[in-house]
Formats: C-alpha cells, structure tokens, sequence
C-alpha cells in the first residue's frame, strides 16, 4: 500500500504525456452539462400497447375497411370481362393447326377464327388484351436484353447497340434495331374482332391501336432516331431487323406516329411483365354512342393470324375483353382482402374488448403488482 | 553479527566483480574497446557534451545515433502510408471479404444480378466510412502529436556551452535537459542535478497516473556535491542501465565513472516523461530514453478489444442466417435446374447467353447459386456491424455523459474504455469487488491505539466520527457547504465553519479551512483532506499520559536506554518520524518545508530548552546537539542568539500550549498536568488550529498520513523532513531534530518500513519500525537479559496480539510499532554493506531486502495502532441493491480474514442472520470433509440455488482463505468448492493473492458460464480485473493501474449501481432490440425477392429498382433503428433503481435469446409474404410490369418495417419522430425524383415515371394499406395482449413509469414489500422446527467454522499450532 506505483494515464487510447504545460490545464470543469438530451431526459411519449389503449384502433380499422372491402368488391365484379384461350392445344381448336407448324420465320401467315359469344353487352370503352401464361417475361436475363438508349433515339447506340443485348446485339455484322432478346420475341399475332350480327352478317370491330402504352413511354422513353428525313427508313439505315422479325422497325405500321421504336405494340411489349402469366393490352374498343353499348351480346369471331409460337414452353395465348374501372381490371382479390382483414380486426377488437373487460382494470389501476 | 555482515558483502562484491570483466567495458577509455563490442542487455549513454563528442567512437556514435529521438508519432498512418495501409486493415475484416467475395462474383456475366459498379456501392461506402473515421481520428492524434512535439525545452548545447531552448522532438538521447519548477519533463531523464541542497527533486505524476501526491526523486548518489552548480560540459561519464522497457518500478543502472568508479542509481533517480517538476526550483539530467522508448510511452497501449456476450450471440445467430442463405441458394439453383427442365425447347424468353450458347440447366443452376447469393446479400447482416458500431458510440456518449457518474471531488466522469461490451453491463451475474479502496473509501482515519499492552480505545474520537457521519449525511447540497459540525465535542471551536469534504486525496492538509481565499477549485493542484482523517479526538486517558510523559523531559533523557520507559513518547515519535510524509505550508502547497516554519517559534522554544537544560545544568551536550542540529537543518535561522521577547504573544500563547508554565522540569507532575490542556477540548483545539502552523503533510499512503494526524493530535507534530533530518515538534513546543540515517522503504514483500535515526538527546542510532503484524511479530527480541524482563515482553506481546485481534474484528487495519536501540559501530558496520548493496546492479533489490532484514531484527514492541478504513459511500444500499438485482457479490480482498468479514457484515454483504461457513485450513483431508458436510447441509434446504429461485432459504455465507483456496485449486477440487459457492448469497475471500483473485474469477466465469464483472482500484487488482467479461477500475488513491487495465473506470463503488441497473439494463435492453430487429428487417425485405423467384423461373430477377433496393438498406431503413439503439428507453432511471429486480430480464438475455430470434425470424418470413402476396393476388394477370409490380412491394414493405420499429419503440422523443418521418419523405423524394429524372439510365430497371404512375393509381394505396395492416397485426396483437395481460416485469415497470410520481411511488412501495413478504414467508418456513432436517437450533449456531494454522501464524499467542475447531460466527 505504501509503494508507489505509477503508469501512464490515457484517454481514448490517445497518450497524454504532458497535457499542457505546468497543469494549467484544469480550467474547464470535465461535469457533463446537465442537459434533457444528455441525461436522456427528453420529454417522451411513451406508448403502452394495451387492449384499452388500442380498442379503438382495431375497431376503426375493421369499421374502414370492411366497407372499402365491400365498395372494392362491387366495383371489380361490376367490371365484365370475357376471356377466350385461342392457343389450340386441342385437336377441336381451329388454331390447332396453326399452332403445330408454329415457327418464327414461317412466311406464311396461319389464319384461324374463334367464335365465341358474350352474355352481357359491353358498355364504356372496352380493352382488349392478349394473354400469355407460363411466358416468363420477368426472367433476368431476358429483362436485360435491351438498350434502352437505343429505344430513346440515341444515334450512336442505335449503330453500336448495348452489350446487354447480346447474342441479339449484331446480325450479319449490322447492329440489330431494336436490339435484345425482348424485342426479337415481340408478340406478332394479329387479332381483328368481327361482330355477327344475328343478321348474319359479319361487322369489323374497329380496334384503336394507339393510347394504349404510357403517355411518358410513347413520348418521352421511346424516341425514334432522328435522321435527314422524316422517312424512318432512311433513319433506320445500316441496321437490321431482329432475327425473329418478319419485318423491319419501321416497317410496323404505316402510321408515321405508331411506327419505328415508337409503335405502340413494341412499347407494350418491351414493358416486360412481372408475372408469367400476364396480359398486354393490345387494342382499344371505343364507345360509338350513348345509345348502343360498345359491345352489344351476341355472338363474335375472333380472326387470328397465327405467328406467335408458344409450344415451345407449352404457353398459352389469350384474348381478353374487359371494360375497366377506376381500379383497373376486375380483381375480386383486394375486395375479398379488405373484407376479411376488416373483418379480423373487428374480431380481433370484440377479443381485445373481452380480456380488456376482464384484465385492462387490473393494469390501469390498482393491483399492478399481484 | 559481524560474520554475517561479512558473508553478505561477499555475496555483494562477487557479481560486482565477476560482472566486472562482462558488462564494464566502458570504464576504459573509450579507445580501448573498440573491438570489445558494447553488452546489448544495457544502454550505454554518451553524454552530448564536448568532452564525450570529442572523445566518442565512431561505434558508439553509431549507437547512439541508433537510440529514436524524442519526437512521437503516435499515428498510425502518414499521409502517404494512409491509403495502401488503411485499405489493408479494412479489408482484413471478415465482413469486407464477403463484400468482395460479392463483388467478384457478381463480375461473371453468368451470375451478374447488379451493375457491377452497384455491387461496389456497399463496399465503398462501409469502406470509405471507416477510413474517414480513421482519418479523422488520426488527425487528431497528429495535431496533439504536434502540440507535445513543438513544446519547448532547454537543452544543453555543447557548442554553445549553454542550455538552449529547443523543442521537444529535437531532444535526443544523452542531452543534458534542465526543467524548472511547474515544467514538464519532455524524456526519460537521469537526474544530476537539483537546486535542492539535498539533492532532491519533487514531482508530480498526475500526467502519468492521476495521483496528485509528491514523489521524491533523488540525484544520482554520490555523483555531485549538492551545492556546487552543474557543469554539463565536465560530465565526463556514461550512463549504463536497462534496455528501454515498461515497467514503471523497476530501473537499475550505474554510472561509469572515467575514474572507474561505478555509480549505482535506481527508480528514485528517474524522471519520467510527462510528470511535472513542482517545489524544486530547477533539476537536470542527462536523457536515457527519448520519445517512444519512454516508459510514458511504453505503457501506452490503445483501447482494448473485447466481445460482448450478446455479440458472440448474434455471431452465432449470423452463422444461422448464412445457413438460411445457403438454403434458399440452393432452392434457387434446384429451381433454375428443374424450371429448365420443364420446358420441351428453349422458350424465347431464355436467352443464350452472349456466344449464342444455351446453357445447360445444371450449369445454369450452379450460376444460380451465386446469383442468388448476390442478390439475397443483404440476409448476412452486415449492415448490423456497422450500425451496432453506432449504437455503441451513441450509448457511450450516454453513459459518460451521466451526471449521476460524475464525481465532482476528482473531476472525473465515468470512462469507458472499452467501447463494445457496453450491453455486457445489463448482463452482470456475479461481481468480484476488491475491498480496500473500492468498497472502503481507502481513507484512513485513527482509531484506536495500544501502546505497550494498553488499550485507548479513543471514544471520543469515535463520537467525533459518529457525529461527523450524520453531518455528513444530511450534507445533500452539491455545493460545499460551509457548515458547522454538530459535534457534541466543539473540535474546531470558534473558527469558521468547517467545510465538511471529502478530497479524494491521500494528501492531508490543515489549516486551510478557514480561509477564505482558497479556492476550491476540484482540479486544482492542491487537495485538501477532511477533517475526517487530519482530525484526531485524543483519548483522555492517554493525553494525560503522555502530558505527563512529555512534562518529564529529564525522565525521559535519562530513561530512554532503559527499555519500556518513556515508550509512550517513543510511540508516538515512531508514529511521526517513521513515515515518508513530505511536509509544507498551507500558503505554498508545493513548498517543501525543510526547517521550521515558525521560526519565532523555534528561537522561543530552542531558547526555552536552553534554560529549562541549563537550569538543569546535567545536560549541557543536550543542548549543543539541539542547537547545533536546528542551525543546520534550517541555515536560514538567523544567528543571533534566541530571543523570546521577539515572537508575539498571543500567536504564542495559543502554540505553545503551557510550555511557559511548565518549562520548569522541576515542576511537579500535577503541575504539569494542570498546566498542559488537560481537556480534550483545549487539545483538539490547539492541535486542529489552523492558524497554528500551516502544515500540509503529503504522504504516499493514507496510512501514514492517519498516523502522522494521530501523533500530532498528542502535540507530536512533524514539522519538516529533508532527506537527512526531521523535526518534531513536542508537546511542549520543544523542537527535536533527528538526524536521519536511513530509511527502508516500504514494500508488499517486506510489509514494513523502517527509519534510522541518530536521537539528538542520546545520540543513539534508533531503528523505529512499523509494519504488518506478521512481519513486526516475528522480529522482536526473542530474548532478554533478565526474566522479569523477559516476562514482561512476553505479556505486552500477548496482550497487543489480542489488540490487534480486537482491532482487525473490528475492522481496523493495523500496524505494530517497534523500535530497536543499536550502537553506532553495528549502524556503521551495516551502513557499509547496504552502501555495496546499493551500488549493486545486479540482484540488487534481493541484496537491499536482505540487508533491510538483518537491521529489522531483535526490535521491542512498542504498540499497536487501528486505522479504521471507513465504508465508501452508499456502499452496503448499492451492495443491496446488486443482490436484489440477483448480481451475486463476491469480495476477494488481501486483507486478514476478521478485517474482511468485519467489512462484510459493515457493507450488509454477510447478515447477521446468515449462516457463515468459513473455510481456513492448511491441510487437503480438512478441506475434502469440510466441502462434503457444508455441501451436506447447504442442500437440505433445498436443490435450488437459493438466490434463484423465488422462495429463498437461508442465506449461506462463505468465508475462504487464500492458502486454503490455493490448496483447493491446486487438488482440482474447484468444482465442488464452485457448487458450494452457488449455495451460498456471498463469498468472501480473504488474504488472497492478486494471482488467485483473477483464478477465482475465471473460475467462475468459465466453470458457470456467468458474466462476471470486477472491481477494483489497485494494482493488485489489474489481474482480477482482466480476468472478468468487464473490468471496472475506481480511480481512486492507488494510482491508475487498475483503470488502465479496466474497460469501465468509475470514481465510486456507489456509481457501479446506475451504470448496471440503469445503464447495462438500457444498453442491453437496447442493443439487444436493435439487433434482432436488424434481423428481422433484413430477413423481411430479401424475403420479398426470394418470393418473387418462384415467379420468375429462379433466374435471380429483382422486381425492385437495383438503386431503391440498396437504398433501402442504406437509408430509407437505417436511421430509425440507429437511433432506437441509442435513444430508446425502456423503462426509467428512477424505476429501474427503485426496483433493481427489473435487472435480472437481463441476466437472463430476455431481451435476445434464441427462441426471440426465431420468432423475430418467423415474424420476418410472414411479413415478406404478407408484403409479397398481397400485391401479388391484387396485380394477377394484370398488365403490370415489374418494376411497377416492386414498387408497391418495396413501398409496403418500408412502412411495415419501419411501423414495425413503431411498435418496438417504447419512448418517443422528438428525435425519434424527425427520424421515422424524415425516413419515410427521403424515401419518397428521393424515389419519384429518381424514377422522374433517369429516362434511360440504369437499365434494365429503368424506372422512369414508374412511381409516379404507381402513386398516381389508388390501388397501389389500397394494397400498400392492407398489407401493411395485414403484415403488422400479429405482432401488433401480440404487444397488446402483452401489454394488457402485464405478465413480465418490464412490462409492468413500464406501466407504472406513466403514472404520477406520488403513484409510482406507493406502487414501488407496494411491490417491494410483497417482495419482502414472500421473502420473509419463505424465512418463517425455514426457520419452523419442521423445516425439512433443520438442525438442533436454526437461527443460532449453525456456522461452521475449520480453522487450522497453518505454520505462517504460529507466532500468534492465542492461535495454537494444530486446532480444528467448530465454532460459532453466526447468531
């Protein structure tokens, strides 16, 4: 006790040889200031989860949603919807000759006809999709296979396309445009819908095929180059088609604004799908009139033009007519949902109200230490 | 006698010479050995003066080149080294591997889920945030490296032949360096030179340990005359001593002489970097050791490393999500595998890869497997690390910042110094607690005395202790109170008030209080010490005593050679004189007094013995001897002859006591006591005066301060020491100066000290020891002349032994005082074998013990004293509160058994209801039955433990001793000795070894597999200390070793209570949520794409934006649970220490456990499919792409993680609510400006005006709403029905922190006394005659106790050789 021992003091691992010369150091009191934050003192809520605290909650909750459940619900099941399979896997399917000499580069266009009739007529603007299941748009390297600088307009990389796009990246030592592995499997079906009128003759629906990609996408994302002309050709010279294309880019449509990179189709196209099974909307049905419902019951033909091969991973191809409403599509999914959680939370809130009742005295007052 | 003397010297001479031929090259001319080449153990120093450059070889030039300057870098990079070498550190880290491992694979084409750069991000960004942290943290070492660097100091320069002023990192080794006084010593000096006449230099150590003490320092002895000024240029030596190391006791080395005379010198000749020179006017030395290999510097160390238990968890935990990882890999790549499969052809939407290659499906697989590993990265956690981190700084910030820590004696806040175990603090089973220091205040204050087999038992100094207790405790008033003591006994009668402190100094100062100038300043370079230990009440009985004594100084001159005569006198010179206290004034605290300071004073008094031993006439060598003495020992005395007119009267009056009256020695001995104070009232008065003498007594142990206050409370005042005389005061006010001869300095082997004086009046050389008992008791004269004489020490040792016996139970340090008589011949004759001893390089602290020993024989008992060393504040509350905290506490003290268990039942750590199993014999077979019966009878009160279960039993104590524990250990009988302890509520082990303290920590620690923790304020406990899961240091009196080795430094025993209950229950609760929430949180979104995998043929797509998704990690989600970490307050500081039971939830991990881990797990796969699912059902064959698919995914999964924290968060401060909504808006912005302004970037992703188009959809609302509602209600339910069903204590401790204080109040009051009731039930079922096998009376006499001697204590009368004896410790 009585030897002196001595080493080195230190703080943060900083040596303090000589603070200062002669101790004329001690100036400044170390005491901490003797502050609400510092000594943890904010003024705080604090919450305590008990059944009383949170009835209210579970009961609001269920009260909203059962009615958002309920408005959900009536909405989607307002919306009609009619879905026809025209894949032909079946040998009583008109497309199942089509669909077995399927290739890509089959020059001859397959033509089949679907009938089918709708119970219910169609009011408001109808949309028409195609359907593909088991099409799995959202695989990686499928995603990737696309230069979307190319697709913007971009001179240089409409010559010199991206490496993503490889192996669609070059053909025959010309760039590829558009390039990748989702524009050369673009969708190249072509659908016309006839009305049979119970006359007997045959009415040509009149499908719009612009509107139905993003305003943002057909006029700001896709930009066609911009060359000498206004002749897209020219534009598009020194490129070649994609190895599954029939035609070229701007040969699409004759429409000089539907046409190139920014042809709806395409751009409905390259926005790849999240689910394997998706659909693309592919034309619009305007409504005429107030008079008579966009698409009156009865029978129709669907005209086919077979090009698009979906054996080869045993996909299926759709048409889908569907009017829409502020939520989209019909989904009975979130209606049910909302009902259900809704429902729960009521439950739940009745469950809370009971053990409240019974227990929720004991924490609030008195005996909180039996 | 003679024979032996001679035998040592031999022992002396012969490594001297034999070392001569191998270590002494030197002592020729440096031209001579020039082939001899120089020993590597030693450093050889060539002094940077003319003589030396001249003379120097190239050789030695080289060598000394070779030693480093003085210029430190304590850096760890330069700025050029910086980068390669910060990089190389980083990426040692295993968690940087797996960011490159990531980063590598993520360069195959095949397995590329990311952008390459975007695999780099995490990486960098974890990468360049340690090395900003690095970098700053360097910097700041480099700037104060600069600052210490550039001070100046003066140097002696050959050239110029003068000192000159340099700065510090120009000093080199072997530069003579001159410090003035207040300077700070800038190396490692050897010191030549002082101005001191004695050659003595004063340093102060704070710099280097904190301690504020003087410590003495001597020039090289018999180097230089004092007086005759230092000429560096004449310095014709070289200095020869150890290697640079770090041991701050030990230096040896010598001077070798051109002459070839060798000069030994030691520690005391030593300056160290870092101290500051005080109360010398200017010393200078030659640097030995410069800049690094200072042993300042040696001893630098940087902060410790340590994992925490709940780190070591979550690293298991870490393990299991890799395993997870690994599964869900290897789903994806069997998935990759069989989805190929199932197509009849390649589909066209499987690209070949970029040589228009198909992959085959089990290759394709295999990339897949580390695809997914990239992709699924962020389920290893290593974000946790990063933040946790975090966390931990934030909650140092905390602790440190305490207020309640802070001690405003010391101007010390609590340090951490360990950075990463501070959740170990809420997990602390079992705390190991030094005694002395630690639970005592290491204060010492003078109890009681024995002086020649009587007691004085001081009552009423022990009523001026009550009564300054209660002041002390109503004392509540942070400031400091000028307050008058309540002392029924007046001790400071008419003065002002007495400022009732307690400095946290070993130092003790009089006479200050009452002056009102004296700033007080916590920090400033004086400490005062209480009244407490400078105070001492006489004892009645022995004043008179010793007034009587005193009065007779004929009696005493003639009688002193005959033993026990005059002993009182001699107790209390021994008490005086045998110290090493530096003495100074109250106005200049750093003035060392040398000679009387009073020197009125001294002519009066000198003038008054001059006539009183004239009038004698018989004495007249007296005299001389006194006067001639007091001339030398202060030459400024003027020489003009004594005067007594020239002092003031009234001054005197006060001082001198009664001297004027009873100069006379003819005075009857009733005179004398009528005419000395006979009062205690007059002498407390008159010893306590301030204004009497100034004096300020600085001692290196609190020991020898109490004893100097307790000799000068008898009038046996030390009044100054120099290195060769000290003056003592008498009663009377007669000065007496001793010469002195040597001194024998104290240490842990020796346990004694002892002074060598020449006794003015006799001139005898006097030997006045004290020491331990063991190690006066073996040494007193076994024999005497006569029987009778025999027969009367044999009883005085008797009796004093029973003293020391009475004292130690009591609690009482003790202290033998002996003197011994021997003539001046034996003294020179043994002076010649010490000065060989001394001179000695080798061995040379066994030859200085051993020449100690040899004059430390045949010594007569005088007394003995009791130096009560009182309780710390608060400690037996805290103690109590430990264990209610179910924190078992252990005390492992060096002390002898009675002090300890004295101790313990003083702190509440035994109870006198408690049955005490003490456990002390040398002998295994003893031990082996002991173990078994108290093994026997501790379980029939039952298997259990009875500290865990809820019904306890009896409190079992259990007292071992060290000898008997080193016996247990060494038989391997740990382990029984271990499930003894369990049984027991507190173990005491007592004169252990710092050795054995830290064994007995890890014995526990890894035997039980408890958290321990240790605390301790001495060196003795720095083992203990390192031994523990966490280390606490008091920084207290014994120097800085046991904060330096701690990872938590704290100023009070009592301050161990709100750094565990509150902060170690906050930090654990805390750390521990915020760990198995980051769990949670990252198993929860990478959920999210593993989901998506089923629908994307396992081909590693991420539905989400590459840059949301790393952003989600890095900021839309790492903020709120940073500051949940930091912030976050389960319950309050005022509960937890009202209730320390809540403590226990962590001693039990509550708060992170295995099973919490899964469920937080479980909790995170159901909400990723509740996140994944619902927006999956509500977009099913839509026309909905992917990115707008991840969106409301990722936005989903943001508010339930991030409500999820909501849920967790348990106190809401503003802080909290910036951050949860400044998450949420960053995630926002920062996503529609991204998807608004990138047209064609990032691809594939592409996200522009996806988040707008979503936001603008109000399905997206519909879904985000249900599923976060969806994804939350179970746990949500589950915190409710927690809550309102209260079954935790937490919980319901948290319910009562929302109550009104007067509420909370009576509730705590409520619960604790249930607590006490079902204790005192369970004490009523054991104390009922029924109880299962209660022996014959339970409350009375069932202590056990084995006590055999061993050999080490056959000295003590009442302790024959050989007992087994079973006795009583328990009523």
């Amino acid at each position: 006790m009585m030897a002196s021992s001595y080493s080195t003091k230190e703080e943060d691992g900083h040596q303090s040889g000589a603070p200062g010369p002669g101790g004329g150091v001690n100036a400044k009191s170390r005491k901490p200031d003797n502050t609400a934050f510092k000594q943890q003192r904010l003024p705080a809520w604090q919450p305590i989860l008990t059944a009383g605290t949170v009835l209210p909650a579970f009961f609001i909750i269920g009260l909203l949603f059962i009615p958002i459940g309920i408005g959900l619900y009536v909405t989607s099941n307002n919306i009609k919807e009619y879905e026809i399979d025209y894949t032909g896997v079946d040998m009583s399917s008109p497309c199942f000759n089509c669909s077995q000499n399927y290739s890509w580069n089959s020059t001859k266009p397959c033509r089949c006809s679907v009938s089918f009739s709708l119970d219910q007529p169609f009011e408001s603007n109808v949309f028409m999709y195609y359907g593909l299941s088991n099409y799995y748009q959202n695989h990686r390297r499928y995603v990737k296979s696309r230069d979307d600088s190319q697709l913007n307009g971009n001179l240089n990389a409409l010559k010199d396309p991206s490496k993503e796009c490889e192996p669609y990246r070059m053909n025959d030592g010309l760039p590829i445009a558009p390039c990748g592995a989702i524009a050369n499997s673009l969708f190249n079906d072509t659908l016309e819908l006839y009305y049979n009128d119970p006359n007997g003759t045959k009415t040509l629906i009149k499908l719009v095929k612009t509107g139905i990609a993003w305003w943002t996408d057909k006029h700001v994302k896709f930009r066609n180059p911009v060359g000498d002309g206004s002749n897209l050709s020219a534009v598009f010279q020194g490129t070649t088609k994609p190895v599954n294309w029939q035609k070229y880019v701007y040969q699409l449509d004759s429409d000089p604004d539907n046409n190139g990179f920014i042809n709806e189709d395409l751009i409905v196209w390259m926005r790849t799908a999240a689910l394997p099974t998706f659909r693309k909307l592919y034309r619009i049905i305007e409504k005429q009139g107030d008079a008579t419902p966009t698409l009156p019951r009865g029978n129709y033909t669907l005209l086919v033009t077979y090009n698009y091969p979906v054996r080869s991973f045993e996909g299926r191809k759709r048409m889908i007519l569907s009017t829409i409403s502020w939520m989209g599509g019909k989904n009975p999914f979130l209606g049910i949902a909302y009902i259900t959680v809704g429902s729960v939370c009521f439950f739940l809130g009745v469950v809370l109200l009971i053990i409240h009742h019974k227990y929720g005295s004991r924490s609030n007052n008195a005996d909180i230490s039996s | 006698m003679t024979h032996s003397i001679d035998r040592l010297s031999c022992c002396f001479r012969r490594p001297e010479t034999t070392g001569d031929s191998e270590t002494t090259p030197l002592l020729r001319p440096p031209h001579q050995d020039r082939e001899i080449p120089l020993p590597a153990a030693l450093r050889h120093v060539f002094p940077n003066n003319a003589i030396s450059v001249n003379a120097i070889t190239p050789s030695h030039k080289q060598l000394m080149d070779r030693y480093p300057g003085n210029k430190i870098r304590t850096t760890k990079y330069t700025l050029l080294s910086f980068l390669p070498k910060n990089l190389f550190q980083q990426f040692y880290r295993l968690a940087n591997i797996y960011f490159v491992f990531l980063v590598a694979i993520n360069w195959f084409p095949q397995m590329e889920v990311f952008h390459r750069e975007i695999t780099m991000l995490p990486l960098l960004v974890v990468t360049v945030a340690s090395s900003l942290k690095d970098a700053l943290e360097d910097f700041r070492r480099y700037k104060f490296d600069r600052i210490v660097n550039y001070r100046a100091a003066s140097v002696y320069d050959w050239k110029q032949q003068d000192f000159v002023l340099k700065r510090w990192k120009d000093v080199r080794v072997g530069d003579f360096v001159k410090v003035v006084c207040n300077e700070v010593i800038p190396a490692d000096i050897l010191l030549l030179n002082t101005s001191d006449p004695n050659g003595v230099c004063h340093l102060e150590t704070a710099n280097l340990d904190g301690e504020t003490n003087l410590k003495q320092r001597q020039v090289v002895r018999g180097f230089a005359a004092p007086n005759c000024s230092f000429q560096p240029e004449h310095f014709s030596g070289t200095v020869v001593c150890e290697k640079p190391n770090k041991t701050l006791t030990h230096f040896k080395g010598y001077l070798a002489m051109p002459e070839k005379k060798k000069i030994g010198f030691g520690r005391e000749s030593l300056l160290l970097r870092g101290c500051t020179v005080r109360n010398t006017d200017n010393a200078a030395g030659i640097v030995v050791y410069a800049g690094h290999e200072t042993k300042a510097m040696l001893n630098n160390k940087g902060p410790r490393y340590k994992r925490s238990k709940l780190e070591r968890k979550m690293n298991t935990d870490v393990l299991f999500c890799v395993g997870i990882l690994f599964i869900m890999c290897l789903i994806g790549a069997l998935g990759q595998y069989f989805w190929l499969g199932t197509f009849p052809s390649i589909p066209p939407f499987v690209p070949p890869d970029s040589n228009n290659v198909y992959i085959p499906p089990s290759l394709s697989g295999f990339y897949m497997f580390f695809t997914m590993i990239i992709l699924l990265q962020v389920l290893i956690p290593i974000s946790l690390y990063v933040s946790i981190e975090l966390i931990k700084v934030g909650q140092v910030f905390f602790i440190t910042n305490d207020v309640d820590l802070y001690d405003e004696e010391t101007d010390s806040r609590v340090q951490c110094r360990a950075l990463n175990i501070t959740e170990d603090l809420g997990q602390i089973q079992y705390v190991f607690s030094d005694k002395t220091g630690t639970l005592t205040e290491n204060k010492m204050v003078f109890r009681r005395c024995s002086i020649m087999g009587t007691e004085y038992c001081h009552k009423e100094n022990a009523l001026r202790l009550a009564a300054l207790d209660e002041a002390e405790s109503d004392e509540e008033d942070p400031a400091f109170p000028q307050k008058k003591v309540p002392s029924r006994l007046q001790f400071r009668k008419g003065k002002s008030g007495a400022a009732l402190r307690r400095w946290n100094s070993a130092r003790a100062r009089i006479g200050v209080r009452g002056q009102a100038e004296v700033t007080l300043s916590p920090h400033s370079d004086v400490a005062f010490s209480s009244p407490l230990e400078t105070d001492v009440a006489p004892d009645r009985r022995l004043q008179r005593i010793t007034g009587d004594e005193a009065g007779q100084m004929e009696a005493w001159c003639r009688v002193s050679r005959i033993n026990g005569g005059a002993c009182y006198m001699d107790f209390f010179l021994a008490l005086a004189i045998c110290n090493t206290v530096v003495v100074s004034t109250a106005m200049h605290p750093r003035q060392r007094v040398t000679g009387p300071l009073n020197f009125s004073t001294t002519l009066k008094s000198l003038g008054h013995i001059q006539t009183l031993l004239k009038r004698l006439g018989s004495l007249s060598h007296v005299i001389s001897s006194l006067h001639s003495i007091s001339e030398k020992s202060s030459p400024t005395t003027p020489a003009s002859p004594p005067s007594p007119a020239a002092s003031g009267p009234a001054g005197d009056k006060e001082d001198m006591g009664g001297i004027t009256d009873s100069g006379s020695l003819n005075t009857s001995l009733e005179d004398s006591e009528a005419d000395l104070p006979p009062t205690e009232e007059a002498a407390t008065e008159r010893s306590t005066d301030p204004n009497s003498d100034g004096l300020c007594y600085e001692a290196e142990s609190p020991d020898e301060a109490a004893l100097v206050h307790a000799a000068r409370a008898y009038g046996y005042t030390l009044l100054a020491r120099t290195p060769d005389h000290v003056t003592i005061r008498l009663p009377q006010g007669s000065l007496l100066t001793f010469e002195i001869l040597g001194t024998l300095a104290f240490n842990s082997v020796r346990k004694r000290m002892s002074v060598v004086v020449r006794h003015p009046v006799t001139n005898e050389v006097v030997i006045y020891t004290k020491g331990a008992d063991s190690a006066i008791m073996e040494r007193l004269a076994k024999s005497a002349e006569n029987q009778p004489e025999e027969n009367k020490r044999k009883r005085i040792a008797a009796k004093t032994q029973r003293h020391l016996h009475l004292y130690a139970k009591d609690g009482l340090r003790t202290l033998c005082i002996a003197k011994k008589v021997m003539s001046l011949q034996a003294y020179t004759d043994w002076l010649a074998v010490r000065q060989e001893a001394e001179s000695a390089i080798d061995n040379r602290e066994e030859l200085l013990m051993e020449t100690a020993s040899h004059l430390e024989t045949n010594l007569t008992l005088i007394g003995t004293t009791g130096i009560e060393d009182r309780l710390q504040e608060d400690v037996p509350a805290t103690i109590a509160s430990l264990r209610k905290a179910g924190i078992q506490v252990w005390v492992l003290t060096g002390d002898k058994q009675e002090t300890a268990v004295n101790i313990a039942y003083s702190c509440r750590l035994l109870d006198q209801s408690d049955v005490v199993f003490t456990l002390s014999t040398a002998s295994l077979d003893e031990c082996n039955s002991f173990l078994d019966c108290t093994l026997e009878e501790v379980k029939r009160y039952g298997v259990q433990p009875p500290w865990q279960s809820g019904s306890r039993g009896p409190a079992f104590g259990l007292v071992l001793e060290g000898h008997t524990l080193g016996l247990l250990f060494e038989a391997g009988l740990q382990l029984r000795l271990l499930e003894l302890s369990r049984h027991c509520r507190s173990v005491l082990c007592c004169r252990v070894t710092p050795l054995q303290k830290s064994a007995v920590v890890k014995l526990v620690r890894n035997k039980l597999k408890v958290m321990t923790l240790s605390i301790g304020d001495g060196a003795n406990d720095v083992s203990m200390i390192q031994a523990a899961d966490i280390g606490v240091g008091i920084s207290g009196q014994e120097g800085m070793q046991a904060v330096m080795a701690s990872d938590f430094a704290i100023s009070h025993f009592k301050h161990l209570k709100k750094l565990l209950l509150v902060h170690g229950h906050w930090c654990y609760s805390r750390l521990a949520s915020t760990v198995i929430y980051f769990f949670y949180k990252n198993v929860a979104y990478v959920n999210l794409l593993f989901w998506y995998q089923f629908f994307c043929g396992f081909s590693g797509t991420a539905m989400i934006d590459y840059w949301l998704l790393i952003f989600f990690n890095l900021l839309f989600t790492s903020v709120p649970p940073i500051v949940f970490g930091i912030l976050d307050k389960d319950i309050s500081a005022g509960t937890l220490l009202s209730l320390p039971e809540l403590y226990k939830s962590g001693q039990n991990s509550e708060g992170y456990r295995h099973s919490t881990f899964w469920v937080a797990l479980l909790d995170a796969f159901y909400q990723s499919l509740v996140c994944f699912f619902v927006p999956y059902l509500a977009y099913q064959d839509s026309d909905i792409d992917i990115y707008s698919f991840g969106t409301p995914m990722n936005t989903a999964s943001l508010f339930t993680i991030l409500l999820h924290l909501a849920i967790e968060i348990r106190t809401w401060t503003v802080v909290h609510w910036v951050v949860m909504v400044g998450s949420v808006l960053l995630y926002f912005i920062i996503a529609l400006s991204y998807s608004a302004l990138c047209i064609d970037c990032n691809p594939p992703s592409n996200p522009y005006w996806i988040m707008e188009n979503q936001m603008a959809d109000p399905v997206f609302y519909l879904v985000c709403i249900l599923t976060t509602v969806l994804a939350l209600l179970p746990r949500y339910t589950f915190r409710v029905l927690q809550g309102t069903l209260a079954l935790s204590p937490l919980v319901r401790a948290r319910q009562l922190d929302t109550l009104s204080p007067q509420v909370r109040e009576s509730f705590i009051r409520e619960w604790r006394s249930q607590e006490d009731a079902s204790e005192a039930a369970s004490d009523q079922v054991l104390s009922s005659p029924t109880g299962p096998g209660s022996p014959t009376e339970p409350t009375v006499d069932r202590g056990l106790s084995l006590h055999k001697d061993g050999n080490e204590d056959t000295e003590k009368p009442f302790s024959p050789g050989h007992r087994r004896s079973i006795s009583t410790m328990t009523i």
